[in-house]
C-alpha cells in the first residue's frame, strides 16, 4: 500500500497496470488499494505542477503571517476554519513561533491581494495582526526545480 | 609513424579494438535515440554527496593524500564492509583508495601476475577484465556460461580449466553485462576449488548494493576466503559517483602493498574532493541507495517483462542494471540486430558479442532511465521486431 502511493505520489498518471509491473504486486490488489485510498481521503486529489510563468501569466502569490488569539474549547481550530474557507487561500498551516498561521494566497494582482487582507483576513475577530510577504520568484515548487536544472549529461554508450 | 619499427607494444597489439566504435559515429548522426547502452545510473550524485565535495574544495582540501587514501575514509569503509560483511579489513594496511574499481582491477592483476600466468573469468565478461589481464602478459581464459543457469558460472567449468599455469580466478558478480548474481553455494563451491589449487581470487563488486529481492554475497566473506582474496568495491554504482572516480581495494596487507607500489608510481592517489564525497556517502548515504535501489527494481520489472512480451525472451536478473534478453529467435546476429534497432528504430542497444562469443544472441539493455523512456523504448523495439 505504501509503496503504491509512493509511485502515484512521483507520478499520478500511471495506471494500475503499470504500478502493478513495477511492483510485483497483482493488478486487482493495486487497483483496490487505489480505490480504498480515495475513498478514505488518503489520496486528497490527482493534480499538476505547472510552472505558469512560462505561459506569462500573471498571478501573484503571497505568504501571510497571521497572528491570532486562540478560542476557548476550539483553539486555534475555529479561526483557521474562517480562514481556509475563503478560496484565496490556498495552503493553511498551523505554525510554531513568532505568528501562529501562515496562509498561502493566491491571485491575479497584488491589489487582490492586498484587498483580501485588508477587507477579509485583518478584520476577523481574534485575528490580531498580518504580514504579508509577496513571492518574487520561485525556485522549487513541490519537489520539482522549475528553471536552470540541468539535464545529467551521459554518454550514450559506456561499457 | 612509417618509420618506426614496431612503434606499438606486443601486449597491446594483442588488444582488439573494442567493436562496438561505429554505433558511437553512428549514434552521433541519428537523432532522438533512446540510449540502453549506458553503464552508469541515470541519477545525479545525491546532492549531500556533491556538497560535500565542494565544501571539500572551498575549504582547501586540494592537495594529495597518502596513496592508501584518507585515512578517515578508510576507517569509515572498514567499518562498513564490518557491519555489512562481518570482515575484518585494517583500515591502516588492508585497505586502499583508488581511482575507480577499473584502477583497483588493473592494480589487482599487475600485482599477482606473471608473463604465462592463466586467469579464469566468466564469459560474457566486462569488457576490461580480458584486455587488463593481457596487459600484464598472463592469459585470460574465458569460462562460458549460460542462460540455462542464468549466467552464474558454475564450479564445475571452471575446474575444468584449472591447470598449471591458473594463477586466479577473477569473478564479477552482480554482473555487468548479465544482471547475475552468484548465490552462496555457488561461491562456496568456487571457494573450495580456490583452496584446492591454491588460487587467488580477483572479486569485483562494484554493483554489491544494487541486488533486487536477493542478498549479495561477498566473496571474501565465505570462510577461509579472506586471506586468497582481493576484494574491490566503489562509491561508482551504488552512489550514482562513476564521475568522481573512488573506489577501493580490500585484501591481505601483503597484497595491498604490492598494488600500492604500483598506485604510487603510477596514480599516487585517488582525487581528494571524491575521497571526501565518498566519505560523505558512507557515512549519511544510505537512505539514498535504498531509495534508488528501489527505482531501479521497479524499472526492471518493466522492461523484464516487456521484453519478454515482445519476444526477447529475457531470464530475470537479479542485480545491476542490465537486462540480457536473447534475440536469436529471430536469425540476426546481435551485431546486425542492434545496429538494424538503432538506425530503423532509433533505439541503442549494445550488442552481447561486444562481452566474448559466450554473448553472442544476446543484447545488453541497461534499465538506468526513466520509465517513459523505457516504455518508449519498448514500444520501438516493439515496432522493430514485428519488422523481422
Amino acid at each position: 500500500m505504501k509503496e503504491i502511493l509512493e509511485i502515484l505520489e512521483k507520478d499520478a498518471r500511471l495506471s494500475a497496470e503499470q504500478i502493478a509491473t513495477m511492483t510485483g504486486v497483482p493488478v486487482s490488489e493495486v487497483k483496490e488499494a487505489i480505490t480504498k485510498a480515495e475513498r478514505d481521503r488518503t489520496i486528497l486529489k490527482y493534480k499538476t505542477v505547472i510552472n505558469w510563468e512560462k505561459l506569462g501569466q500573471e498571478q501573484v502569490w503571497a505568504l501571510i503571517e497571521v497572528r491570532v488569539q486562540p478560542q476557548r474549547d476550539v483553539g486555534f481550530d475555529a479561526i483557521a476554519e474562517r480562514i481556509y474557507r475563503f478560496p484565496e487561500a490556498r495552503s493553511v498551516y498551523l505554525v510554531s513561533g513568532a505568528f501562529d498561521l501562515a496562509v498561502l494566497v493566491t491571485a491575479r494582482t497584488m491589489q487582490e491581494i492586498a484587498s483580501f487582507v485588508a477587507q477579509k483576513l485583518a478584520p476577523l475577530e481574534s485575528v490580531l495582526g498580518t504580514v504579508t510577504h509577496f513571492l518574487l520568484k520561485r525556485y522549487k515548487e513541490d519537489g520539482e526545480i522549475l528553471e536552470g536544472e540541468e539535464k545529467a549529461r551521459r554518454l550514450p554508450l559506456t561499457l | 609513424m612509417q618509420n618506426i619499427r614496431n612503434p606499438i607494444s606486443q601486449r597491446v597489439m594483442k588488444i582488439s579494438p573494442s567493436g562496438i566504435r561505429r554505433f558511437f559515429d553512428l549514434v552521433s548522426s541519428i537523432e532522438d535515440v533512446i540510449s540502453l547502452g549506458v553503464g552508469e545510473p541515470d541519477f545525479v550524485t545525491p546532492w549531500h554527496i556533491s556538497e560535500a565535495g565542494i565544501y571539500a574544495i572551498e575549504k582547501g582540501h586540494t592537495a594529495y593524500t597518502s596513496n592508501y587514501g584518507l585515512l578517515e575514509l578508510r576507517q569509515e569503509l572498514s567499518r562498513h564492509l564490518k557491519s555489512r560483511y562481518s570482515l575484518d579489513y585494517d583500515p591502516n594496511s588492508e585497505l586502499m583508495i583508488t581511482v575507480g574499481v577499473s584502477e583497483a582491477l588493473d592494480l589487482a592483476l599487475r600485482a599477482i601476475l606473471d608473463p604465462g600466468d592463466e586467469v579464469l573469468s566468466a564469459e560474457p565478461t566486462y569488457v576490461s577484465y580480458m584486455p587488463c589481464t593481457i596487459l600484464t602478459g598472463a592469459d585470460f581464459v574465458p569460462v562460458p556460461t549460460t542462460v540455462e543457469n542464468e549466467f552464474k558460472v558454475q564450479a564445475a567449468e571452471i575446474e575444468k580449466r584449472v591447470s598449471g599455469r591458473t594463477k586466479a580466478i577473477l569473478l564479477g558478480y552482480p554482473n555487468n553485462p548479465t544482471g547475475a548474481v552468484m548465490d552462496r553455494a555457488g561461491l562456496e563451491q568456487i571457494a573450495e576449488i580456490a583452496q584446492r589449487h591454491d588460487l587467488m581470487v580477483i572479486s569485483d563488486e562494484i554493483y554489491d548494493r544494487l541486488v533486487y529481492g536477493v542478498e549479495h554475497t561477498c566473496f571474501a566473506s565465505l570462510p577461509e576466503m579472506k586471506e586468497r582474496t582481493i576484494y574491490l568495491g566503489g562509491f561508482s554504482k551504488s552512489y550514482a559517483m562513476t564521475g568522481w572516480r573512488v573506489g577501493y581495494a580490500a585484501a591481505p596487507a601483503e597484497l595491498i602493498e604490492a598494488m600500492l607500489k604500483i598506485h604510487q608510481y603510477t596514480m599516487l592517489c585517488a582525487p581528494v574532493m571524491g575521497q571526501m564525497a565518498a566519505l560523505e556517502a558512507l557515512r549519511e548515504g544510505e537512505d539514498a541507495v535504498k531509495e534508488m535501489v528501489m527505482e531501479y527494481d521497479r524499472r526492471r520489472r518493466v522492461i523484464v517483462k516487456g521484453l519478454n512480451e515482445i519476444g526477447l525472451a529475457c531470464f530475470e536478473p537479479k542485480g545491476a542494471f542490465y537486462a540480457f534478453p536473447s534475440v536469436k529467435s529471430y536469425g540476426l546476429s546481435s551485431d546486425e540486430f542492434t545496429e538494424r534497432l538503432l538506425v530503423e528504430q532509433r533505439v541503442l542497444a549494445v550488442p552481447g558479442s561486444t562481452f566474448g562469443e559466450c554473448g553472442e544472441g544476446h543484447i545488453r539493455c541497461c534499465y538506468a532511465l526513466s520509465l517513459p523512456a523505457i516504455e518508449e523504448a519498448l514500444e520501438r523495439m516493439r515496432r522493430f521486431v514485428r519488422t523481422l
